[in-house]
């Protein structure tokens, strides 16, 4: 083993005595990080979504993992439908996948947005236990929408980009499809977040609600309105991570949103729950250490040290990486 | 033993839930009629009543065996819910009453079985320790000890693995206790998994991961015999015996200086603190006790399963113990004993042998038990919008939750004063 405790903690990589630093090392590890950062490019589309409701509502929104599931599903579907194979050529490929991106975040923002509507909004002013509960409930219901769906075990996908395919090499590390589609569409969705959050009106709406809904409410803001834009806003990101996925591990399976959710939350209270470019960070560096754990420890320890981790983030510094202190963290 | 009953009292009218208005006249008129009768009862019951109610409660419940036939599947379902029920009374001292979002509770299931597996079983082979076993468990390699040491074992073991697993959590409030815990309770389950590539020495690992630690001592009593899943009477009075220890040792500790100090951390930790209350003190021994019942529980599953199995830990786990307790009721040991029964017989009767397969009989292609976690969210998702209290609620949590305190305070005035 390479690493000891620092590295982990800090996401880079400290040579212990007596191993010398060879050239095919460094390029191991800098295919761990090429590999860990498309993966946490998805963490980060499900982290965000995360963030954004913890930020306005105060609630871990369990059913949101599953959300990203159900978008995966969305998506291998729709491909069916509309015939998309690993014989279609790259003009109907394109415009195929972008139909599928923009149906399976819409779905999924719908989704989120109807649970927010049956399962949070009637318990508005319960105690905070109460939605947390419902929450963790509808992801049982919607794992089992996605078992019914497409069955008990991973069902396997075509590999419609051909994800494997190296496109380039930079100092010996390859650059596959996969890791370049994760990031070229998690970048664009980010910063268009970014901008709809900082620039526009109903962005404005949101950080107001998020600050304080009671003096938002009196300034004349809709704030059932503004957390449902939330939900919608965190399950079309979930939709477009849904897509990625499928992409790029070739597979679906209802348990995938459970576990992407675990981490995607870790990500989220790592970089600081309630800010979406800490819930980037976040899950970009999660995406690091599980490559490294996946690489160095074998892939079965490697939950063991993302929950490990999160641990030590919440006992060292449980605002998180860029967060400000929260009333729960204090 | 006070009755579950008892702390409904004073006039119905102003009692209305901002649920029952809505649902029309004849519903709300009938619900403050059925408390009036309640409060009645309760006030006209002498004080020997509710001790011979639970003398009553505890024959029957001895006597209930000889109902069915000793190895029914009805029996077999009745064990698991009362060892379901032990689970869902200790994390009831954690959530319920120390009011610690508790996410990972499936660890302390995990840690009490694995005592079993450890210590009654020939899994470390290169040992021989007996203590009070009888037959081949006495003869066999490995560290066999009697049941009841097992029981006293997992359940320290479990204590200590509670307190460990609440130091991280004291600084935290809320939510963020409920992402520790819960990742603590996935720790355990992956090294439950791959416990099989942690060697020990001399051939011996730490678990058996998902082959399961097979072949598990049987318990063994002088006055009963040796155990056998051909008579199912023995376990459940086993189970039953524990099930009675803890729900005494519950019943006692709410009453206690230390429920006490409990619910007042749980209600506001600050204004608990300035009053005196040891904070750190307090709290991990929520996190002791709860997780000693369940390391207590774990153990007889491990031995009534006969296997000790990685699988057996998952995540959903942890959030099924925490329905049960949520829909008896948090908080209230009563509710607590309801929803785990309630829950064990739905899992382990109602969908597997009753249900199953009634999708089939509408001509769909799936089974009940392939669902069954679905339905418990669908149950959860229910009771939370429709019975947020739960069904046996405990009087503050009720107060709490349907936001009728100012009513209340007012008759409380009214009630105490003659």
């Amino acid at each position: 083993m390479y690493y000891g405790i620092r590295d982990l903690v800090h996401g880079y990589q400290v040579v212990i005595a007596g191993h010398a630093v060879a050239h095919h090392d460094l390029t191991r590890l800098g295919f761990n990080f090429a590999q860990g950062l498309s993966n946490g490019a998805i963490w980060a589309l499900i982290a965000i979504g995360y963030t954004l409701v913890y930020g306005i509502i105060e609630l871990i929104n369990f059913a949101h993992g599953d959300v990203f599931m159900i978008g995966s599903m969305t998506a291998v579907g729709l491909w069916g439908t509309l015939g998309l194979g690993l014989a279609t050529g790259p003009a109907g490929l394109i415009g195929g996948l972008l139909v599928t991106l923009i149906v399976s975040m819409v779905v999924c923002g719908g989704l989120n947005v109807l649970i927010e509507r049956v399962a949070y909004r009637p318990l508005r002013g319960a105690p905070k236990l109460a939605p947390l509960i419902t929450a963790v409930g509808f992801s049982f219901i919607l794992q089992n929408v996605g078992l019914l769906w497409n069955g008990g075990s991973p069902f396997g996908v075509n590999d419609l980009i051909n994800q494997g395919k190296t496109l380039f090499r930079i100092s010996g590390v390859p650059i596959v499809r996969g890791y370049l589609l994760a990031l070229l569409v998690m970048i664009p969705l980010v910063f268009a977040l970014g901008w709809f959050i900082n620039k526009t009106r109903h962005g404005r709406a949101m950080r107001a609600t998020a600050q304080d809904p009671e003096a938002a409410r009196l300034m004349g803001i809709n704030v059932n309105q503004t957390i449902s834009l939330t939900f919608l806003l965190g399950g079309m990101l979930a939709g477009a991570a849904g897509l990625i996925y499928a992409l790029y591990e070739t597979n679906v399976w209802y348990f995938q949103g459970f576990k992407a959710g675990l981490i995607a939350f870790t990500a989220a209270v790592m970089g600081g729950i309630g800010n979406v470019r800490g819930a980037v960070l976040g899950g970009l560096i999660i995406g690091v250490i599980q490559a490294l754990a996946d690489a160095r420890l074998g892939p079965q320890w490697t939950e063991a040290v993302v929950f490990g981790y999160l641990i030590v983030i919440m006992i060292l510094r449980p605002r998180g990486l860029l967060g400000e202190e929260t009333r729960e963290a204090g | 033993m006070s009755t579950p009953t008892a702390p409904d009292q004073g006039p119905p009218s102003t009692r209305e839930t901002p649920a029952a208005q809505t649902q029309g006249d004849w519903y709300s008129e009938l619900r403050a009629q059925w408390r009036e009768t309640r409060a009645g009862m309760a006030r006209r019951m002498p004080p020997w009543f509710s001790r011979a109610l639970a003398g009553a409660l505890i024959v029957i419940g001895i006597l209930l065996p000889f109902l069915f036939s000793s190895n029914s599947g009805f029996m077999n379902a009745t064990i698991i819910a009362l060892a379901f029920a032990v689970m869902s009374l200790g994390l009831n001292v954690v959530v319920g009453f120390a009011g610690l979002l508790d996410l990972g509770y499936v660890a302390f299931y995990a840690i009490g079985a694995y005592s079993l597996g450890w210590f009654g079983s020939d899994f470390f082979f290169k040992a021989h320790v007996h203590v009070g076993v009888h037959g081949v468990a006495a003869t066999e390699a490995g560290v066999h000890l009697n049941f009841i040491l097992i029981l006293i074992a997992a359940a320290l073991i479990c204590a200590l693995a509670g307190m460990i697993i609440g130091l991280p959590t004291l600084r935290l409030r809320g939510d963020y206790i409920a992402i520790v815990t819960l990742a603590f309770g996935e720790i355990i389950g992956v090294i439950a998994v791959n416990g099989q590539s942690v060697n020990l020495g001399g051939g011996m690992t730490l678990t058996a991961g998902n082959l399961g630690i097979s072949a598990v001592d049987a318990p063994y009593f002088p006055g009963l015999g040796q155990f056998n899943l051909l008579n199912l009477r023995p376990w459940y009075w086993l189970i039953f015996a524990i099930l009675l220890l803890v729900v005494g040792v519950n019943l006692r500790l709410r009453d206690s200086r230390l429920g006490r100090a409990w619910v007042a951390l749980r209600e506001d930790e600050v204004a608990a603190v300035s009053m005196g209350i040891p904070s750190v003190r307090t709290k991990l021994s929520a996190y002791a006790i709860g997780a000693m019942f369940g390391g207590m529980s774990g153990a007889f599953l491990g031995t009534y399963y006969t296997t000790v199995n990685a699988g057996q830990f998952q995540f959903g786990f942890s959030i099924f113990i925490l329905a049960m307790v949520i829909i008896g009721g948090l908080g209230s040991i009563w509710g607590a004993l309801l929803g785990g029964m309630l829950l064990g017989y739905i899992n382990n009767w109602l969908i597997p042998d009753v249900l199953n397969d009634l999708p089939s009989k509408f001509g769909l292609n799936f089974s009940m038990t392939e669902i069954e976690y679905g339905i418990f969210g669908f149950l959860l998702v229910l009771v939370m919008l429709l019975r947020p209290q739960g069904l046996i609620p405990e009087r503050r949590r009720k107060l709490e939750m349907t936001s009728e305190i100012a009513a209340e305070d007012a008759q409380l005035v009214e009630s105490t004063s003659p």
